[in-house]
C-alpha cells in the first residue's frame, strides 16, 4: 500500500495538480477580455502591473489592507492557518527524505517543533474557521456543506499526519492514510474552490489592473487598499 | 402572456413607445405586466455563456464565503445587519443561482432578483476593496441588471430611462432645439450682469467643449448659466455641442449596454465634429463614469481613452484655480463647518480623491473643512448611486440607505456638504428633506461665483 502510494500514485497525483493548477492559470488569462472587463490590460501594462503587485503584495501582508485590519483576530488566524498549510507540506523533514530518496535534491528542513506548531496551527485553524461559519450570522449564511467539506479536505493531512507522528494506533496505517488525505488534498487543489491558491493571485491582479489602469491610477492616485 | 405591451423584452426605441410607458402612473399595469412576463431561458442562458469569462466567472467560483465582505456594505451597515444583505449572499443567491440553473430560472425569481440588483446594491464598488479575492460585487450587480434588463425586468423608471436616451439621447425628454434655446436664453438673461457672456454653440477647434447632464436644461438651467460665467470669468475659449452635449446614462443603471455605446458615440461624435482640444464634464459623477471611464469600452476603443482629454468638473476647477484663471476672494471663504461628499464615480472610480481637496484649501477657511469618516475611496455611497434615488418603487428603502450618509454628515457637524455630483446632491437634498437635520447642500460652481474675484473689466458699466 505505502509503495504504491508514494510511488507512481504520487507522481500521477502531482502531475494532475501542477498541470491543473497550470491550465487554470493558463485558462484565467486567456478569458480576460478587455472590452468585457472594461479595462485597457495591453496598452496600459506598465500601470497594470505596478498596480496589480500592489493589490497583491496588500493582501499577501498581515494588517495591510483595510480588510485585514478591521478584524485583528480573524487576520491573525486567517495567516496561521494558511502558513501552516503551505510551510509545513514543503519543508517538512519526513517529507524532504523522500524528495531526497526520489529526486536527490533537498531543501532546508524545518526543526521538529516549529512543524509539530505549525501543524496544530492549522488544525486548530481549522477548526476556528468552521465554528466561526457557525458562529457569525453574516458567515452563516453564506457557508454550504462544500465549505465544511473543503475544510475538511484541507486539514486532514495534518490530522493524520500528527496522529501518525504520535504515533497513537498503528503507524503504519495513519501513515497511508495521511498520503492518501494528502494527495485528496492536492488533487483538490485544481479542481474545487481550492484552485485560490493560484487564483487568488490572478483575480487580485486583475482587479488592481483595473483600478490602476481606469479607477484612479493613471491620475496618479493609488487605492490604499 | 409571454410579453407584456409595457413590460417586455424590447427596449423603448419610439416616442410613442416611450409615452405609453410613460402614461402608465406609477408604473402600475408596467408591474402588473411584469408578473406574467415569461423567462426567455435559453436566451439568458446563450447571453451568460458569450458574457460570463474569467472575471465574473472566477469571482463566483472561489468566493470563500468568508464573510469579510459584509461590513463593508452600506446597505448592509443600515438594514439592520441582515445577512441576506452580505454582498457575496446577494450576488450569490442572485446571478449564482441563474448561472447554476443555467438560466432556468422562474418569473417570480427574475423579480426578485430585480430588487436585489436595483434596491439592495447601487454598485458602487466598495466591497470590491475589501474582499481579499478582489471580487468586486459593484461590477457583477451591473452585470446581473444587464441579464435581467435584457429580459424585461428593470424597473419602470429606467425602462424609460433609457428608452429617453434612446429616443432623445438624453435622459430627459430634451431635444436639439430645447438645449440650444435653453443655452440662447440663459445667456440672455445673465448678460446684464456679465456683459459678454456667451453660450457658444458648435464653435470648431475652442480649447474646452462643456457637456452636461440633461436634468441641467430641464430642471436647473442656472448650472449652465454658471458653468459659462465660470468660464467667461476665466477667460476660457469652449463651446457647446448642439447635439452630443448629454453625457449621462441612466441606461448604464439600466443595464441597457447597447444604449450606453450609442450615447457615447454621439457624444464623441460631437468631439470629432468640433475637434476641441479637450472636453469637460459637468459635476456630475455618474456621467463621468459614463461618458470617461466606462464609455471609451463600450465603443470598443483598445485604450479605454476617450477621442479627446475629458475633465470631470473639479479637475478644470482646480486647474483654473491653481493657475489663477480664478482667483477667490479670501474675505468670502466659507467660514462654517463644511464637508465634502466623495462620489463613487470619480473618487471610488477614477482617483480624484486629492482635486477636490485642493479646490477646499481654496475656499474654505482653515479650520472649517470637516473629512466624513471614511472618505476618499472609502467614502460610503450617498444612498442614492446606481438608479436607486429614481426609482419610486424602491423610495421606502432608499430613505432606510440615506441613513449611512445622515451618521456621517451628522458625525462632522457640519452645516454645508459640498456634493459636487448631481446624484449625491439629490440624495443629500432628500436627506434633509426627509430627516430634516439642518443642512444645506451645494454644487461647487454657485459657491465659486458667490466667492471668486470678478475683474474690473468684466464687471457690468454702473
Ligand atoms: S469577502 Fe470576498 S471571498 Fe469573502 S465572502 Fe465576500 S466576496 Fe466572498
Ligand atoms: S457595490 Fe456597494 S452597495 Fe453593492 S454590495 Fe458592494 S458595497 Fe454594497
Ligand atoms: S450617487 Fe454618489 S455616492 Fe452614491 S453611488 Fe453614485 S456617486 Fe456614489
Amino acid at each position: 500500500m505505502y509503495d504504491l502510494l508514494t510511488g507512481p500514485l504520487l507522481w500521477v497525483v502531482f502531475i494532475v495538480t501542477f498541470v491543473g493548477l497550470a491550465v487554470r492559470v493558463v485558462m484565467y488569462i486567456r478569458g480576460l477580455d478587455w472590452k468585457l472587463d472594461r479595462v485597457a490590460y495591453r496598452p496600459f501594462l506598465g500601470h497594470g502591473l505596478k498596480h496589480g503587485v500592489r493589490s497583491i503584495v496588500a493582501f499577501l501582508i498581515p494588517f495591510k489592507a483595510h480588510s485585514w485590519r478591521s478584524r485583528p483576530l480573524f487576520t491573525i488566524l486567517f495567516f496561521a492557518f494558511h502558513i501552516g498549510l503551505l510551510v509545513t507540506p514543503i519543508f517538512l523533514e519526513a517529507h524532504n527524505a523522500m524528495l531526497e530518496q526520489s529526486l536527490g535534491i533537498r531543501l532546508p528542513g524545518l526543526p521538529a517543533v516549529v512543524a509539530d506548531v505549525l501543524a496544530w496551527t492549522v488544525v486548530v485553524g481549522g477548526v476556528f474557521m468552521a465554528l466561526r461559519r457557525i458562529a457569525f450570522p453574516e458567515v452563516r449564511i453564506l457557508t454550504t456543506a462544500y465549505d465544511y467539506l473543503l475544510i475538511v479536505i484541507s486539514v486532514a493531512p495534518f490530522v493524520t499526519g500528527l496522529i501518525a507522528r504520535y504515533e497513537l494506533g498503528s503507524y503504519d496505517f495513519w501513515l497511508c492514510l495521511h498520503i492518501l488525505t494528502g494527495e485528496i488534498w492536492l488533487l483538490a487543489l485544481p479542481f474545487t474552490k481550492l484552485s485560490h491558491v493560484v487564483l487568488f493571485f490572478m483575480s487580485r491582479m486583475q482587479l488592481g489592473m483595473d483600478y490602476g489602469i481606469k479607477r484612479g491610477g493613471m491620475k496618479g492616485t493609488s487605492m490604499s487598499w | 402572456m409571454p410579453e407584456g405591451t409595457l413590460c417586455n423584452r424590447q427596449p423603448i426605441t419610439t416616442e410613442e413607445q416611450l409615452k405609453l410607458v410613460l402614461n402608465d402612473k406609477g408604473g402600475k399595469q408596467y408591474y402588473a405586466e411584469m408578473e406574467e412576463l415569461e423567462v426567455d431561458s435559453d436566451k439568458l442562458w446563450g447571453a451568460i455563456q458569450k458574457t460570463l469569462k474569467s472575471r465574473t466567472k472566477t469571482w463566483l467560483d472561489i468566493c470563500a464565503h468568508c464573510g469579510l465582505c459584509a461590513e463593508s456594505c452600506f446597505l448592509y451597515q443600515v438594514n439592520g445587519r441582515k445577512p441576506e444583505q452580505v454582498p457575496s449572499y446577494k450576488i450569490q443567491s442572485t446571478l449564482g443561482e441563474i448561472i447554476k440553473k443555467k438560466g432556468k430560472v422562474s418569473n417570480e425569481f427574475m423579480r426578485h432578483c430585480m430588487d436585489v440588483a436595483w434596491s439592495w446594491c447601487t454598485c458602487c464598488n466598495r466591497c470590491g476593496q475589501f474582499c481579499p479575492h478582489g471580487i468586486d460585487m459593484g461590477v457583477m450587480f451591473s452585470y446581473l441588471r444587464g441579464l435581467l434588463y435584457s429580459q424585461g425586468f428593470v424597473p419602470w423608471e429606467l425602462k424609460i430611462g433609457s428608452g429617453m436616451h434612446r429616443v432623445y439621447r438624453a435622459q430627459m425628454d430634451v431635444t436639439t432645439e430645447d438645449w440650444t434655446e435653453t443655452c440662447e436664453w440663459m445667456a440672455e438673461e445673465n448678460e446684464e450682469e456679465w456683459p459678454g457672456l456667451e453660450i457658444p454653440i458648435d464653435k470648431e477647434g475652442a480649447d474646452i467643449m462643456y457637456t452636461c447632464n440633461a436634468r441641467e436644461p430641464k430642471h436647473y438651467p442656472e448650472d449652465i448659466a454658471e458653468a459659462a460665467i465660470l468660464f467667461h470669468v476665466a477667460g476660457e475659449n469652449w463651446t457647446v455641442p448642439s447635439e452630443g452635449w448629454e453625457q449621462t446614462s441612466l441606461s448604464m443603471f439600466a443595464g441597457d449596454w447597447e444604449c450606453c455605446k450609442d450615447n457615447v458615440a454621439n457624444v464623441y461624435a460631437a468631439l470629432e465634429r468640433l475637434k476641441p482640444k479637450r472636453a469637460i464634464g459637468t459635476e456630475c459623477g455618474h456621467a463621468h463614469r459614463a461618458t470617461v471611464i466606462e464609455g471609451p469600452y463600450w465603443v470598443g476603443r483598445e485604450d479605454g481613452q476617450p477621442p479627446v482629454p475629458y475633465m470631470h468638473y473639479v479637475e478644470w476647477l482646480l486647474e483654473a484655480l491653481e493657475t489663477g484663471k480664478i482667483k477667490i476672494d479670501p474675505e468670502k471663504r466659507i467660514k462654517e463647518p463644511v464637508t465634502l461628499q466623495d462620489s463613487c464615480n470619480y473618487v471610488r472610480n477614477q482617483g480624484l480623491k486629492n482635486v477636490t481637496r485642493k479646490i477646499i484649501e481654496y475656499i474654505v477657511e482653515p479650520g472649517y473643512f470637516r473629512e466624513m469618516a471614511p472618505n476618499k475611496e472609502y467614502n460610503y455611497c450617498c444612498g442614492g448611486g446606481g438608479g436607486f434615488n429614481g426609482i419610486g418603487k424602491y423610495r421606502p428603502q432608499r430613505n432606510v440607505a440615506l441613513l449611512k450618509k445622515l451618521q456621517q454628515i451628522k458625525a462632522t457637524g457640519a452645516k454645508l456638504v459640498i456634493a459636487p455630483c448631481h446624484n449625491c446632491w439629490d440624495a443629500i437634498r432628500d436627506l434633509e428633506e426627509e430627516y430634516k437635520i439642518g443642512i444645506r447642500w451645494s454644487f461647487l460652481k454657485p459657491l465659486i461665483i458667490e466667492m471668486m474675484v470678478v475683474p474690473d473689466h468684466l464687471k457690468p458699466e454702473e
